[in-house]
């Protein structure tokens, strides 16, 4: 079978190479079906709204540093909605919303695993393209659809939709309730239904292509912890996100046909509704099914993008390979079964508490383990601090520090007294939404080369990472303080309680950490898209790496390998390997390729 | 409308340059000599090395800085039953982290350090090690299972809402965007309500047929006789809210459509809290700042704020709509006789129910 497979590839890049000048740019650039190309449609539009999203962050912050001031930036940008430049505490909820809904969706799912899924799976399996890239290329163009209608509800009359990420009916559901429920909590629901689609479309073809299409000798042992990571996200995605889609159904139902699925006993506006039996305890399960797991949708390809980068860097094989494997493996297990933790106190019968609590707690030891090998592994290396590595060992430390302080949030007992306030916001965005980000970066960083046969600019890479590392603990770490001390999240101003008026100054404090990181955040900007056009040509493989997509040679085809898929003999992390005479496997070279067969005098290990 | 122009011209605009680049790029040639000039070299890697060395201990200060200049944001001492036992329980979580947060964010940064890449330093082929494994997955295991256990304990104490104690019987009703409080008067037994039943001063819905409901007591203040245990029934008349006592380690979900429910046993009257040492020191602070903030605001010819008093607080802690930051109730604590009398002066339903007959 998997000869066959082979064969028909040859064909089809056959064919492709003979096609290759008939490309219009339609073809190439805008419907394209090649892997490489989508990813970077991927990449560019992520970029975009995570442009958005910060840009959102920075408005909520200056809101919360200064509250109810007016500021000329709130009346150029959000208009109607800060009267002479003060906000309204409406859009300040709408901003909370979609940052949490850009970011987390638009950004760290379809933009950092669609983008290196899409890139790294053909090229590091050794396959010629996705299996279906019809499939992969409607995937992007569901993407690019749920992106426009999600930027496109910005613009309604009543605001976009206002109920925070987690979208909990009814407040999402009655218009009467918040003004975003109106036509943009519709098209919140329309645009995340399409982006489930996308998602699901893209996720089948990954897991797919990661099961057929790999290599000669590339067997599920020799994969990089890359492929493993993007594989088991994958099916992680396939499993959950179709329950986030059914309680998207069942709240469009609720909203537009009248039924009570998490409605029940409410008056509003001086009217009681006539919906009853419903529940919104229903909808937090349904929602957190898929919200949970979608943490570590989020967080596995960024974890699995550092393994390998790491492993380049340190010159090292990545220390426990097949702990990595099976942590991988754990971590998506457990995240299924662990959504209850979002729930403690949402009113769900407490012994489900205790038994979420247990699951919670389990899931810790995987990622511990993760945490104690990347640094095992960095321990003796020769590490080579390129941009990407050091935002590698960036992601390390934020996964430890947002890690930790999971260990209270999930402790249903301590839980009680930190829910929905700022530690929580503390805490998951240090674990998930900077270590993700660092991933992302990482992972730009390390394959910009391979993308665009461009070298981005190292220096302007390190102003970006310390700028990055120094503002973002600097907003993250105090924040945990701020929450210790009750602040609730989610509020539009903290002054209506003089009990919080002295946590104003360490407020501003976060405030100038986040413009500082989001100010570095624009030497990347500017380091990427110079780059593409001015960057010094890229060689052949700059990071001296031993995984199959730095053999392609720098001619981007439709098709990655210009002559026949290389072969695989060896796992992808034999860095600094010596012989029986104690000198490098190929003499003068700290690496040897997968694709290289064994040499005289090494040894076979098996991994 | 002009926000969407803006984006717009600014697309049109990113892609006339990217086009004017592409006619630039035509003309360039590569220049072969620097092909591994944006690969990190010797003095790249000393000098980023460094910095994590430099970064780590930076960290470190800024750990030891939050914990000292913002120890009074900790709460303070809890004064509710279960209270000191959720404190000893966070104190002791808090503590095993910032050890294992300091031994591996150590470890890390000074590895990243010290084995910085230089010319001819060679790596150590260290593939894997099941004793290491073994170990660095044990003690996870270990640690975390005390912490479970006791907070499973914990857990199971406080969440156990049970009559036997004989508690007072009190609802908490949210609303967009306030509090109130009906008490089960004197057969401790709340009347049985819906939010149909809703009319007039009627404002939580009683059913006015069930004799239950007749010496229930509506009010708006959250007042509680210290040292009985207190059970709280929470329902919500229109989306979610979350009733949230932080001073007393309370905290749960008002649900439209159901009943959740919390029990605690307050031990500290207000007057007692509020002349804690912590608590006097805390105000006086927040006294401060707010002084210092009226000076400006009369500058500006604004109304002066009022000086604070500490009362304990009940706040609404779900997003629930546009006014959720102002979402708060007043608490009181007091002793058994006071508390009578406050509920003495309080209407009852039946009462309620007279008055709007008339």
């Amino acid at each position: 079978m998997g000869q066959a497979v082979a064969v028909a590839h040859d064909d089809h890049g056959h064919d492709d190479g003979h096609h290759h000048h008939k490309e219009t740019f339609v073809t190439k650039y805008i419907f394209s079906q090649d892997h490489k190309m989508i990813a970077k449609q991927y990449l560019i539009t992520g970029l975009i709204m995570g442009t958005i999203g910060i840009a959102m962050s920075l408005l909520m912050r200056m809101q919360i540093a200064n509250p109810e001031q007016p500021s000329v930036i709130f009346e150029a940008l959000l208009g109607k909605w800060a009267p002479g430049g003060v906000m309204k505490p409406e859009i300040y909820l709408a901003l909370v919303t979609i940052h949490g809904t850009i970011m987390v969706f638009f950004v760290l799912t379809a933009g950092l695993s669609g983008t290196f899924s899409n890139f790294l799976i053909p090229l590091q399996i050794g396959a010629r393209d996705m299996a279906s890239g019809f499939l992969n290329m409607i995937s992007y163009w569901l993407f690019f659809t749920s992106s426009v209608i999600m930027i496109g509800s910005l613009f309604v009359e009543l605001g976009p939709a206002s109920a925070g990420w987690t979208i909990y009916p009814p407040l999402s559901a009655l218009p009467e309730a918040i003004g975003g429920s109106a036509l943009g909590m519709t098209l919140w629901l329309v645009s995340m239904a399409i982006f489930i689609a996308s998602s699901l479309l893209g996720s089948l073809n990954y897991i797919v292509t990661v099961i057929n299409l790999r290599t000669k000798g590339m067997s599920m042992t020799r994969l990089p912890l890359t492929i493993w990571a993007f594989f088991v996200t994958a099916i992680i995605g396939v499993v959950s996100f179709p329950v986030l889609f059914a309680a998207a159904l069942l709240l469009i139902m609720d909203r537009s046909f009248g039924t009570s699925f998490f409605l029940s006993d409410i008056y509003i506006k001086g009217e009681v509704l006539a919906n009853q039996g419903g529940s919104p305890v229903l909808f937090e399960h349904l929602f957190w099914f898929l919200g949970h797991p979608e943490v570590y949708i989020v967080l596995l390809p960024a974890l699995g993008i550092t393994s390998e980068i790491i492993a380049t860097n340190s010159r090292k094989p990545i220390f426990g390979y097949r702990a990595m494997v099976a942590s991988i493996l754990a971590i998506a297990f457990l995240s299924t079964i662990v959504w209850g933790h979002h729930m403690f106190i949402s009113g769900m019968n407490p012994f489900l508490g205790s038994v979420f609590t247990f699951t919670t707690l389990l899931i810790a030891i995987p990622s511990a383990v993760k945490a104690f090998n990347y640094i095992t592994t960095l321990w003796k290396g020769n590490l080579q601090m390129n941009p990407a590595m050091l935002f590698s060992i960036g992601l390390v430390s934020t996964f430890i520090t947002g890690g930790l302080t999971g260990i209270i949030l999930g402790d249903s007992t301590l839980d009680i007294n930190v829910h929905d306030t700022y530690f929580v916001v503390a805490h998951f965005h240090l674990v998930m939404g900077i270590s993700a980000l660092y991933g992302l970066f990482a992972g730009v960083y390390h394959w910009f080369p391979k993308m665009f046969n461009k070298m981005m600019d190292k220096n302007l890479g390190y102003v970006h990472f310390w700028f990055t590392a120094i503002g973002a603990y600097g907003v993250f770490f105090p924040m945990h303080f701020v929450g210790m001390a009750g602040l609730p999240r989610r509020y539009y101003t903290n002054t209506n309680f003089p009990y919080f008026d002295d946590l104003a100054d360490t407020n501003s404090l976060i405030t100038y950490f986040a413009l500082l990181t989001a100010a570095a955040q624009v030497v990347f900007a500017i380091n990427f898209v110079r780059s593409i056009f001015y960057g010094k040509k890229a060689p052949m493989n700059p990071w001296k790496s031993n995984t199959l997509e730095w053999t392609t040679g720098d001619k981007h085809i439709h098709g990655n390998w210009v002559g026949a898929i290389p072969h695989v003999y060896r796992w992808p992390y034999d860095y600094s390997k010596l012989n029986e005479d104690e000198e490098y496997v190929i003499a003068g070279q700290d690496y040897v390729p997968q694709h290289i067969p064994l040499q005289p005098k090494e040894e076979e290990m098996n991994h | 409308m002009t926000a969407f122009l803006i984006i717009f011209i600014a697309a049109l605009l990113a892609v006339s340059i990217w086009q004017i680049s592409k006619i630039f790029k035509l003309g360039k040639a590569p220049d072969p000599d620097s092909e591994m000039s944006e690969v990190a070299n010797d003095k790249d890697n000393k000098r980023n090395g460094l910095g994590m060395l430099v970064f780590v201990i930076s960290m470190y200060i800024m750990m030891i800085a939050c914990f000292v200049g913002y120890q009074d944001y900790f709460l303070p001492d809890a004064g509710s039953a279960h209270g000191a036992e959720y404190d000893n329980l966070l104190l002791l979580t808090t503590v095993v982290i910032m050890i294992v947060q300091v031994l591996t964010q150590g470890l890390l940064h000074w590895f990243s350090y010290k084995y910085h890449g230089k010319k001819g330093q060679r790596a150590l082929f260290y593939a894997d090690n099941d004793r290491l494994e073994f170990i660095w997955t044990a003690i996870p295991v270990v640690v975390l299972a005390g912490l479970i256990l006791w907070g499973l304990f914990s857990w199971n104490d406080i969440m156990d809402a049970n009559m036997d104690d004989d508690p007072l019987v009190v609802e908490v009703y949210a609303y967009q965007f306030n509090w109130r409080f009906r008490y089960s008067g004197a057969d401790n037994t709340l009347g049985d309500a819906n939010v149909r039943f809703k009319e007039g001063l009627n404002e939580v819905g009683q059913d006015p047929t069930d004799a239950d409901g007749m010496d229930d007591i509506l009010t708006k203040e959250l007042h509680l006789p210290v040292n009985r245990p207190v059970l709280f029934k929470f329902r919500s008349q229109d989306v979610l809210h979350s009733a949230y006592m932080p001073h007393f380690r309370a905290q749960m979900n008002v649900v439209p459509g159901m009943v959740t429910q919390f029990k605690f046993t307050p031990t500290v009257t207000s007057e007692e809290y509020k002349a804690t040492e912590f608590m006097t020191a805390k105000v006086r602070k927040i006294n401060e700042i707010r002084r210092q903030k009226s000076k400006e605001l009369m500058a500006n010819g604004d109304v002066a704020l009022d000086p604070y008093e500490f009362e304990y607080y009940l706040l609404c802690n779900k997003i629930c709509g546009a006014t959720h930051y102002n979402m708060q109730a007043k608490m009181v604590v007091e002793t058994e006789e006071e508390f009578n009398e406050w509920l003495s002066t309080q209407e009852t339903f039946e009462k309620t129910l007279a008055k709007a007959e008339n």
